[in-house]
């Protein structure tokens, strides 16, 4: 029955002289999303709204999760759209609609008229009085409530007619690539693709970094990493994902740093080498999904530890959310399944049985001067040698 | 240089097998249900197969039943026989080194009011007799043993729980899992006193998704599928006929100048012993000579953990897998060698390899090269 509809957008409708930005990627964010669905689409713009159109058959079901997908959208509207053939026409149509869609039902309803087209014979008033008559006449059991109508009318009046009763909720945010780019540090756990997921939610495009230890992760743990920035792609758009190989670096640490502060030293040069690669690719920020407390590297004394080497903002989506909270999200966003499937990362490979959890930063920058002889060619051999893996 | 010594995982497919199955599959791909010609053709390639088949073990065509692979044959022939003769008796008697096929049907039956006794092994990995010998009841109504354990290689001692078992007055059904042994030994059921025995194509450089259930004539057996009347109901469903020729090509192929390839295994199989016992800190599980299969070496590195050292191997192009394929993918420590009793330590720290005809002198010696340089490496980091 429908074969449109109308997206309706929130926040980005404020954004003054950018807005056609923000439209524009809103636009080109739905037209990927719809890509892979079965059947082709129309995305098109115009006063203030956006409309998909479908030019042939598709599948309804698949086409508005895919929508739902879209940062930007606050609303999936599906609207029948009618040529203009006079208001008895319209009227007979709006009644058809009503019966199809809610049957013979008596709920309240009120009519929202919007007659863009200024030539249009009849006001938006009349429209809602001449219309709300004919319901009334066709429906014995609907009642007219201006104020909390169970079923809210919307009659665009444009150079065709488009009528819409429902509105999906969509997923808020903004629409990727309207706030710059990011380097999303992906270990593989449960965490950190939820936060590339509401990083990329705030318009921000995603581009992640996988620490690869081979042989002391196995090729599964890269594919699992591999899946999950799949399934972040769904809704951040195609995720450049850099796989870094991490072993000898983190054998060198192993080797010459006191084994408490392993963990530590090895992520302060994980953040180093990402925003090495960040800078090389045009990101501007770091995201990590890291939440205060969760384990020893994440105890604020250490957060701050590992942050100290960071020169670019780094974002932390799920600081101050709880482990339980986080899962909710990643089941939602379909992350969980995959998160927790048993294969080892490379931060657990080595780690200690009491690991720091109050590092003093002078202790571990003393630590690390025993790696420079090699460190820094370590690291540049590493950012380097990733390797490139386009998904999504 | 690719090494690959994980062939009780799975083998390559000889390619005249291959090849007589694309040639099934795209010329003689009739049903062989079917009245008219193409239907003959490919009932005819099924015989051929089974004549093959029939003839390595010196049973009957008609006491052969095609299936998906060995655990839909274990399941067949344990829940089939149990539910067939549980008038008889409730009781079954099995290994506690079974493979998972075996182990999760007589879980399943034991869910269903059966009664099932697990017998323990020595610390080679084999069964005792007289253990059996005690744990048999008037209501027994099976034996369910297999003949090679995957995951060390001892050979279980089935003639002579054959022996034992005919002599029985109440006659008790002997099933063997021979998934690992057939292709590496002669097995003649009869001679034997067997009355089912699981097989696997896979195993054998045959196709995967195949297998088949030896039933003697006479025993009482149910289906587990319901369907069109194929292999005299016991194993319904139109037979995959491709499967089924690349068996059979495998068979034939495997069975010849079969005394060779077994002495070569052997040979590979001490060549590698040897050579890994050389090395420091290593412990080979189960026997080692021809009182084992011929194809399968569990060995335990110290200090070293298994999926490190797999992963290691890997890098130089040599595939072997850690405790069993089968139970690898879930981390849980292997049934084998905890029934052994082999060292706590040691559980997580052990590697199968398992070799096949296509294993070569240059390819062991290059794995043994690998264990020399890694081992020492690894050793020097480990999780404190």
């Amino acid at each position: 029955m429908f074969k449109a509809f109308l997206i309706k957008y929130g926040e980005i409708a404020i954004k003054g002289k950018n807005r056609y930005l923000f439209e524009d990627a809103l636009v080109s964010q739905i037209r990927h999303a719809l890509k892979e669905t079965e059947g082709s689409f129309c995305v098109t713009k115009e006063q203030g709204r956006i409309y998909v159109e479908a030019l042939s058959d598709y599948d309804y079901e698949e086409a508005v999760d895919a929508l739902k997908r879209v940062f930007g959208i606050v609303g999936i509207c599906p609207v029948v759209i009618l040529e203009d053939e006079g208001f008895e026409r319209l009227a007979e149509e709006a009644v058809k609609y009503l019966k199809t869609r809610y049957g013979d039902c008596s709920k309240t309803f009120k009519v929202h008229a919007r007659r863009a087209k200024k030539t249009y014979p009849l006001q938006s008033m009349e429209v809602n009085a001449q219309l709300g008559g004919r319901i009334l006449d066709s429906f014995p059991g609907m009642r007219v409530d201006v104020h909390n109508p169970e079923i809210m009318l919307h009659v665009e009046i444009r150079e065709r007619i488009y009528l819409y009763s429902d509105v999906i909720p969509g997923p808020g945010g903004m629409p990727v690539g309207t706030n710059g780019k990011s380097m999303l540090l992906l270990s593989g756990g449960i965490d950190s693709p939820v936060a590339g997921y509401m990083v990329a939610k705030r318009g921000v495009k995603i581009d992640a970094v996988y620490f690869h230890a081979p042989p002391y992760t196995s090729e599964r743990a890269k594919q699992k990493v591999v899946d999950l920035a799949a399934k972040v792609a769904l809704y951040a758009g195609p995720i450049y994902l850099y796989v870094v190989n991490f072993t000898d670096i983190q054998l060198y640490i192993y080797e010459k740093c006191p084994h408490e502060e392993l963990t530590i030293i090895m992520r302060r040069y994980m953040m180093r080498i990402a925003e090495e690669i960040a800078r090389k690719t045009g990101s501007l920020g770091l995201i990590t999904g890291e939440s205060i407390g969760q384990v020893a590297s994440q105890t604020v004394q250490s957060l701050a530890a590992t942050n100290e080497v960071c020169t670019m903002p780094v974002f932390r989506p799920l600081i101050a959310f709880d482990k339980e909270d986080i899962v909710t999200l990643s089941k939602k966003i379909d992350t969980f399944e995959t998160s927790i499937q048993p294969f080892e990362d490379c931060c657990t490979i080595f780690v200690a049985k009491h690991p720091v959890t109050k590092p003093n930063i002078k202790v571990i920058r003393h630590s690390e001067t025993k790696l420079a002889e090699k460190i820094d060619a370590m690291v540049k051999e590493a950012v380097e040698t990733a390797e490139l893996i386009v998904v999504g | 240089m690719e090494v690959y010594l994980d062939n009780s995982a799975t083998t390559r497919c000889y390619p005249e097998a291959a090849g007589r199955m694309c040639q099934i599959m795209t010329e003689t791909y009739g049903n062989p249900s079917s009245l008219h010609r193409k239907g003959v053709e490919a009932e005819q390639a099924i015989r051929e197969a089974k004549k093959i088949l029939a003839g390595s073990l010196k049973v009957r065509e008609k006491e052969l039943y095609f299936t998906s692979g060995g655990t839909e044959s274990d399941n067949l022939a344990l829940t089939g026989c149990a539910f067939a003769n549980q008038r008889a008796g409730k009781h079954l008697i099995t290994t506690s080194v079974e493979h998972p096929a075996v182990l999760q049907t007589m879980k399943y039956l034991e869910e269903q009011g059966f009664r099932i006794t697990y017998l323990p092994v020595d610390s080679y990995g084999v069964v005792r007799p007289e253990d059996l010998m005690e744990a048999l009841c008037p209501d027994t109504i099976l034996v369910s043993v297999m003949y090679v354990n995957n995951e060390v290689g001892s050979v279980q001692p089935i003639a002579e729980i054959g022996e034992l078992l005919k002599k029985r007055e109440n006659p008790v059904l002997f099933h063997v899992d021979a998934v690992q042994a057939y292709g590496k030994y002669v097995i003649h059921p009869k001679k034997l006193h067997v009355d089912l025995m699981s097989v696997s194509s896979h195993k054998i450089h045959g196709p995967k998704g195949m297998g088949m259930l030896y039933v003697g004539e006479g025993v009482k057996i149910r289906p587990l599928l319901y369907g069109g009347g194929q292999q005299k109901d016991l194993r319904p469903g139109t037979e995959n006929v491709p499967g089924i020729a690349g068996f059979g090509e495998a068979v034939k192929k495997i069975y010849t100048d079969f005394e060779e390839k077994r002495e070569r295994l052997y040979r590979l199989k001490g060549q590698f012993t040897e050579g890994v016992l050389k090395l420091e800190g290593t412990v080979v599980n189960g026997r080692t000579g021809k009182d084992s299969a011929p194809h399968i070496v569990s060995v335990s590195f110290e200090g070293v953990r298994s999926e490190v050292l797999l992963h290691a191997l890997e890098e130089r192009g040599i595939y072997v897998s850690s405790g069993s394929a089968c139970a690898s993918n879930h981390p849980a420590v292997s049934g084998t060698l905890m029934a052994m009793g082999i060292r706590r330590d040691l559980l997580d720290s052990t590697l199968r390899l398992s070799f096949s005809e296509f294993t070569t002198e240059d390819e062991i010696s290059y794995c043994l090269k690998a264990l020399e340089e890694l081992l020492p490496m690894l050793r020097r980091f480990t999780r404190h």
